[in-house]
């Protein structure tokens, strides 16, 4: 409502060293940005109020998309816009850049970064209006009751919460098997974008395995997919500054027109990324073609359950993938 | 008729200011000493404050003031209160705080203690009308600032029993008319086609919003606004701040949208003044949220809606019967569902007409006048209708509106008194359009698919009044020789102000470059205009400012007589002099301004018309003895309704799989007469068209009905079309050979059918692309295009209301 953020301490560490030590120093008190178009929305609706804000926005060690040698890293601060123009993604993983070139808005890629965008909060409007839902810590999901507005909200993975991914890249990142590289007190470890992102069934309140004093710091790409047939679509209300209905990310590596492996994922149908394994497993080793696709529809939305308004993404979920598959024809 | 200036491009004064950034709106301005407010908005839709804890809240650092609802003079009825203890829907506000700072004023916000009993609210119209359905105001649920008084109606069991699921019950009305005979009508229809649907409310979401300062001196109010009219807000400001219209000093020089929500002034624009009042006259800003403004900044009326429509076989409506009922939100509303009944008697002219409407109050933020209130949606529902009936009858598209469209000129009529049209070229409009479209071929492809989508076309109509009469013009000539235009019709960005404002010049000789507009506020002395809205500017204010330039003509041309001898009628003006007919003697403007000065009386306006409006004797004293005054009020004669006219074409591709519709391409024909200026009225049938097509695609309003709180309040949640939504080119005409005979130059406006034109061709060509599927719903979201072509129930119910 109010449009007016809450007064708090903005620090501007100098270095991924010097943040750490404000995030330990701070604790649970401390928010990580770099772009905020995730986090001054919650600000200036006063829904989330930390007191120590921490801008990692300019941490050159960060930025940058780099080839080293055994993957391409892509620091947690670059920005969308320049992940949409690298031309070293857009050579060998075209998936991404494209994905990339969907998110939200000219301006907001601009100013938004890789890791906000896989790190941001779900955007079910409920939660975002500051109903106290389970994912806020009460003990109620609002968007999904017999008269819930939720044309936005899950077919797959409901456990309570009925939120989905807002993101455009984190569905071509899980195609790409990509790693997330976080920080913690200096010391890094790896995860799997697959087990970076977690649904409500593990924990309600986050949307991925970052915890307080985590920082992401860079995303790795492996060679695994480089030059592979791939395919990027995003559904939504406009062609721009709106979040996905559905998107669907594929990778696929294909002789004459059998395709030999896939990775398919979509976004927008679960909290998080869903892997279209049945999909995977149908199309390994088959020719593309009109019963292909057929196949792949029947698989590719199986066992969604539908909510109040959202039973379009069923047959929405069938057509992007079948349309996947037709593009490696 | 061959003009110097109307129907040329030129510069609107005020256009390299909002190029350059340094147009200043309301929140732009500063004074010594401002101190800034914020508001609490009810978080619920329906209640009543039992205690505010504003002991507290004056205690929190920084805050100087704090303003209850019981020391603002509140509404009666369904009116709409500026701070109120009986909150009707979530957003209102409640009470106000200033502070030194805008963070200051927040943070009291939050702190406040505010105890409220919720009362039981209702966001359905039909429930409300049900026999013990909610009333979403203790008084009553039905009510409109147009001759509905708050009252209750409630439709019987059986009413609702004798609908069945799918078709708008029809109980008592608050207001109905008719003419001809219906059921002859019926009787001899070839094809008829009947509908219930449902036309989605939608906010307004100005881009500014309506953000306000204010501060008092010497017993005067001056406020920093946000208004699309000038002149025609200064009484209502007044009346919400419980002072004189001349004890208003208005600046607003820019208004950064309105679409009707900010038409003239509005509750949340006297809250600065009222709380500086309270601080001694000390400056006070008003700084409005987005939120804020989704709750404040008003919204188009939702429709739940029947109709019958009887075709004979040439296409003809012989018979139209229709019923609305209006989402009139929380407060008196605006009077949409009445335009329903004028707008198809307009469009469709049927031989026999009825029109039953209620406006049923709701728990959601209050309606208003949004871009062709009423007419728009007419024209979202009946297009699609009108080509279902071609297709019953196996006639084209475009053959049954022509069979229907009014044209030829001064033809056709409207509303059940069959009042006459000053001039109509719909039907001119359709057959140019299709030509210049090339419909006849592109409509042999349509419904055809390529690559898996579906190519289609679609035919828009609209109509709305555009123009009225009987208001005032004021232009001044000063010894330095230049014409000075005061206008107080406001600057909603269509540039009419200075479109309009040419025809005094044009009427006077003038070169363009030797005049100034002056506008912006009431310390340009201002003439009493009505405002800027009801596409009347373009009508009105050229009769405004023709009236006025001819006074001055008048004066001109008796001052020479005066000066060079003889009589008036032997001299005429010619390069900005007074000249005689034959040549032999002249003078400037320049000096028959300095003349006028030294004569005062009627010529340098110390003595005018006692039929002016108050505001415009003002206005006149406060430039009189400063130069030559034309000051005159619009007595040319009228006779009948002015109505602006659009037909529009579209072709789209539509892709079943995903639901995306691409817009190929557009053509949007306006009947507006005269052109005064090409470049403006390419960027209102440009503009109007994509907003048409938010109206008919993407814009949400959304309530859950166990909360009654909004879904999508801000841009990227309610999302209205960007410029990446639409192609960069879009087409746009004027009817050739148009002229409206009851406006000196030939001019009527256009500023709301360019919308609804836009948005029912889209919506046809949807509708086509799906073999004929009607949806009898708008908006028509991605969702239901994909639940359509899947062969899918709608998620929603087929009356249901806020849930797109």
């Amino acid at each position: 409502m109010t449009d007016y953020m809450h007064a708090f301490d903005l620090y501007v560490p100098a270095s991924l060293e010097d943040a750490a030590r404000l995030l330990e120093e701070h604790g649970e008190n401390a928010w990580i940005v770099a772009g905020g178009k995730d986090s001054f929305d919650w600000f200036k609706d006063r829904h989330k109020q930390p007191q120590a804000v921490v801008d990692i926005g300019g941490l050159q060690e960060l930025h940058g998309i780099r080839d080293h040698g055994s993957h391409i890293a892509i620091g947690a601060t670059t920005t969308l816009t320049e992940m949409e123009e690298s031309e070293l993604l857009g050579e060998h993983f075209p998936v991404l850049t494209q994905a990339a070139a969907q998110v939200a808005s000219p301006q907001i890629r601009n100013a938004g970064t890789i890791g906000g965008n896989v790190s941001q909060d779900t955007r079910c409007t409920y939660y975002r209006d500051g109903f106290p839902c389970y994912r806020a810590g009460g003990n109620a999901c609002y968007a999904n009751t017999p008269t819930a507005m939720n044309r936005e909200h899950a077919l797959f993975g409901v456990s309570r919460c009925v939120a989905v991914t807002p993101s455009d890249t984190a569905p071509a990142l899980v195609a790409l098997e990509a790693e997330m590289v976080i920080s913690r007190n200096g010391t890094l470890r790896t995860v799997p974008s697959e087990e970076y992102f977690v649904g409500p069934d593990t924990d309600i309140t986050r949307m991925t395995v970052l915890e307080a004093g985590d920082i992401l710091v860079e995303v790795r790409i492996p060679w695994t997919w480089a030059g592979a047939r791939s395919y990027f679509e995003k559904v939504a209300d406009r062609q721009t500054w709106d979040f996905a209905l559905v998107n669907i990310a594929l990778v696929a590596k294909t002789e004459d027109n059998r395709v030999a492996d896939a990775r398919i994922a979509c976004g927008g149908v679960q909290c998080t990324p869903r892997r279209l394994i049945e999909v995977e497993d149908l199309v390994k080793g088959e020719t593309v073609g009109p019963d292909l696709e057929t196949l792949a529809k029947r698989v590719a939305a199986r066992g969604a359950r539908a909510l109040n308004y959202n039973q379009f993404k069923i047959p929405l979920v069938e057509n992007l993938t079948a349309r996947a598959v037709r593009s490696l024809a | 008729m061959a003009y110097t200036l109307l129907g040329k491009d030129f510069t609107p004064p005020d256009l390299h200011a909002k190029v350059t950034g340094s147009a200043k709106y309301a929140e732009d301005f500063r004074a010594d000493g401002m101190v800034f407010l914020k508001i609490f908005a009810s978080p619920v839709p329906h209640g009543r404050v039992t205690s505010i804890d504003s002991e507290a809240v004056k205690r929190m650092p920084g805050v100087v003031g704090v303003l209850l609802a019981h020391e603002i003079k509140q509404p009666s009825d369904a009116g709409h209160a500026i701070l109120t203890d009986y909150p009707v829907f979530a957003g209102q506000p409640i009470f106000a705080v200033a502070a030194m700072t805008e963070q200051q004023a927040e943070d009291a916000i939050q702190a406040a203690t505010v105890a409220i009993d919720p009362l039981p609210f209702c966001i359905d119209p039909l429930e409300s009308l049900r026999p013990d359905g909610p009333n979403a105001n203790v008084g009553g649920n039905v009510a409109n600032r147009k001759d509905v008084p708050l009252q209750e109606i409630k439709w019987t069991g059986k009413d609702f029993a004798k609908a069945g699921d799918d078709t708008l019950p029809m109980g008592q009305p608050a207001q109905e008319w008719s003419y001809g005979d219906l059921e002859a009508g019926f009787a001899k229809a070839a094809a008829v086609v009947e509908e219930s649907f449902v036309s989605a409310a939608n906010a307004h979401h100005a881009m500014e919003p309506r953000s306000c300062a204010a501060y008092w001196e010497n017993g005067k109010c001056h406020v920093w606004g946000s208004t699309q009219s000038s002149s025609f807000a200064v009484p209502s400001l007044a009346k919400y701040v419980g002072i004189s219209p001349a004890d208003v000093v208005l600046v607003s020089e820019y208004c950064g949208g309105g679409f009707g929500g900010k038409a003239y002034s509005y509750p949340l624009m006297a809250l600065p003044a009222l709380m500086s009042k309270k601080l001694n006259g000390r400056p006070v800003m008003m700084r409005v949220s987005r939120d804020e403004e989704f709750y404040n900044g008003s919204a188009r009326a939702g429709f739940q809606g029947w109709v019958k429509i009887g075709f004979a076989g040439d296409g003809r409506v012989v018979a139209l019967d229709s019923y609305i009922v209006q989402d009139n939100g929380s407060t008196t509303g605006f009077w949409d569902f009445q335009n329903f009944g004028m707008a198809a008697s307009v469009v469709l002219q049927p031989e026999a007409m009825r029109f039953r409407g209620i406006p049923v109050l709701t728990n959601t933020p209050p309606k208003g006048a949004q871009r062709g209130p009423g007419e728009n949606q007419t024209a979202n529902i009946l297009e699609p209708l009108l080509d279902k009936g071609a297709r019953a009858l196996g006639i084209d598209r475009l053959a049954i509106r022509l069979a229907n469209a009014p044209g030829g000129g001064p033809n056709g009529a409207i509303g059940p008194d069959r009042l006459p049209l000053t001039s109509a070229y719909l039907r001119e409009a359709l057959e140019q359009g299709a030509a210049a479209f090339d419909y006849s071929q592109r409509v042999k492809r349509s419904g055809r698919q390529r690559n898996g989508k579906v190519r289609s076309v679609g035919i828009g109509q609209a109509y709305h009044a555009a123009g009225y009469n009987g208001w005032d013009g004021m232009v001044r000539i000063t010894p330095d020789g230049k014409l000075h235009i005061h206008t107080g019709v406001g600057n909603l960005g269509t540039y009419s102000y200075a479109a309009t404002s040419r025809v005094a010049a044009e009427v006077l000789g003038y070169d363009w470059s030797n005049t100034v507009i002056e506008r912006g506020g009431t310390l340009k002395a201002m003439p009493f205009n009505i405002g800027q809205f009801g596409s009347n500017t373009s009508f009105t204010m050229t009769r405004t400012n023709y009236a006025a330039a001819m006074d001055a003509r008048q004066k001109l041309l008796e001052i020479g007589a005066m000066m060079l001898g003889g009589a008036a009628d032997d001299y005429e003006l010619r390069n900005e002099r007074v000249v005689a007919r034959d040549g032999s003697a002249s003078i400037t403007f320049a000096q028959a301004a300095e003349k006028a000065i030294a004569l005062g009386g009627k010529y340098a306006g110390h003595d005018v018309d006692p039929e002016l409006r108050e505001l415009t004797k003002a206005a006149a004293q406060m430039i009189a003895g400063t130069g030559l005054i034309g000051v005159a009020k619009d007595k040319l004669p009228k006779n009948g309704i002015v109505p602006a006219l659009v037909a529009a074409f579209i072709e789209i591709e539509l892709d079943p799989e995903t639901g995306k519709v691409d817009i190929v391409d557009y053509l949007g024909i306006a009947d507006v007469g005269q052109v005064l200026h090409p470049q403006g009225l390419d960027a209102q049938i440009r503009g109007g068209a994509v907003m048409g097509f938010g109206l008919a695609a993407t814009e949400r309003y959304i309530y859950d009905p166990a909360y009654a709180r909004p879904n999508a309040k801000g841009y990227y949640q309610a999302k209205p079309p960007t410029y990446l939504d639409v192609p960069a080119e879009l087409a746009t005409l004027a009817v050739e050979g148009a002229h409206d005979p009851q406006n000196p130059v030939g001019a009527k406006g256009i500023g709301e059918p360019v919308q609804g034109a836009a948005s029912a061709a889209y919506l046809s060509a949807v509708s086509d692309a799906l073999g004929g599927y009607t949806f009898n719903r708008v908006p028509v979201v991605a969702d239901m295009i994909i639940n359509a072509a899947a062969n899918l129930p709608q998620s929603h119910l087929p009356l249901q209301t806020n849930c797109q």
